[in-house]
């Protein structure tokens, strides 16, 4: 592919009702995404508004929509998403609401976390105290490897960001708080497994789940929410059927 | 247990689709078996009248079509245009159990 001399960047501004403004980046060799950005506020217009911190693929606050799919903008390299005619367009995550520029509010997707209760309930101390002993976990048992297939959800919204049902129904869950969901039902010392089952079912829900998998294709940690959310559709479908909830 | 109509909504729809597939089979086979040397409404009252086993079977075909296709125009119009609710939730249902009437109400004729 040919390197373009210079990247023309078109950057959302403002809020909801902004538009985009164009600013020419020089192209260099191993330029990310973010690099591009932060040229733009450093040395062409200090106003912009955006989100980073650790710059390496840790932290997943870089997360921005670049060139019509969602990415961490640090592990994005310009050459893979940019043409001979160096153009680039970046908007905040999608289905978020705007704080500024390409910053997204992510209220609502932790929000939905706590909605499809996200938080780990000790079955052996549901007050919250220290259990007397160790709960002993095979680390090859079924559940266990279910659970550990999703844990590595550092909670940036690309798969929030990326899924229909989520622009459909404002009220749908998403994948990374039903991700989170299925790795705690799968947690044997967990004890708030009903409660979770009832939190996720439904239209606002894993049901409403087209297991169309952008989750899945876009996951930068190469997690699969997809085939978390088909977990808790089967166990929901048994325990409805034989009435067990 | 939490009143959800989505989850139960969903495993109706799930349980219809594994009928259906049967179903759906078992009639291609009998149009092709039936039109082999021509179609009659006689041949077609001969393998129904009286006959329980078809009966049932069209019933169960009728009722699971019926709720299977409104079921998934409920979750269509609800993700399109918007319209959810039990109002919708029940005005679907109610579709779905009037397609499926009509149909048990001709497999009916054909018993009878």
């Amino acid at each position: 592919m040919a390197e373009p001399a210079s990247l023309k960047v078109s950057v959302w501004r403002g809020g909801e009702d902004g538009a985009f403004q164009r600013y020419e980046v020089p192209a260099r060799t191993n330029q990310t995404v973010l690099d591009v950005v932060t040229h733009i506020q450093r040395e062409l217009d200090p106003s912009l508004a955006y989100r980073f911190a650790c710059r390496v693929g840790m932290c997943g606050s870089c997360a921005m929509t670049v060139n019509g799919r969602a990415r961490w903008t640090c592990r994005t390299h310009v050459k893979r998403v940019v043409d001979a005619d160096g153009a680039l367009e970046l908007r905040p995550l999608a289905n978020l609401p705007v704080i500024r520029d390409l910053a997204a509010d992510l209220s609502p997707f932790f929000d939905k976390w706590q909605r499809a209760r996200g938080t780990f309930l000790p079955k052996q101390s549901p007050d919250g105290a220290v259990p007397e002993d160790f709960a002993v976990v095979p680390p090859a048992s079924k559940a266990r490897r279910e659970a550990d297939a999703g844990i590595e959800c550092i909670g940036c919204a690309v798969c929030y960001a990326s899924c229909d049902v989520v622009a459909w129904n404002a009220d749908y869950l998403g994948p990374a708080a039903m991700n989170r969901a299925w790795t705690l039902v799968n947690d044997v010392r967990d004890g708030a497994r009903g409660e979770r089952l009832d939190a996720v079912a439904g239209d606002a829900g894993c049901h409403s789940c087209h297991s169309t998998q952008s989750c899945t294709e876009r996951c930068p940690k190469n997690l699969d929410p997809s085939s978390a959310i088909a977990g808790l559709k089967r166990v929901l479908f048994w325990d409805t059927l034989l009435g067990r909830r | 247990m939490k009143s959800n109509p989505g989850v139960h909504l969903w495993v109706v729809q799930r349980v219809t689709a594994m009928l259906l597939g049967i179903a759906v089979v078992v009639h291609l086979v009998t149009i092709v078996t039936a039109v082999r040397g021509g179609l009659s409404a006689r041949e077609i009252l001969e393998r129904t009248q009286g006959n329980e086993a078809w009966l049932l079977f069209y019933v169960v075909f009728a009722l699971a079509a019926g709720l299977h296709g409104a079921i998934g125009l409920r979750n269509i119009a609800a993700e399109t245009i918007g319209l959810r609710g039990r109002g919708a939730d029940l005005a679907w249902l109610a579709a779905g159990l009037l397609t499926a009437g009509f149909g048990i109400r001709a497999a009916i004729g054909l018993y009878a």
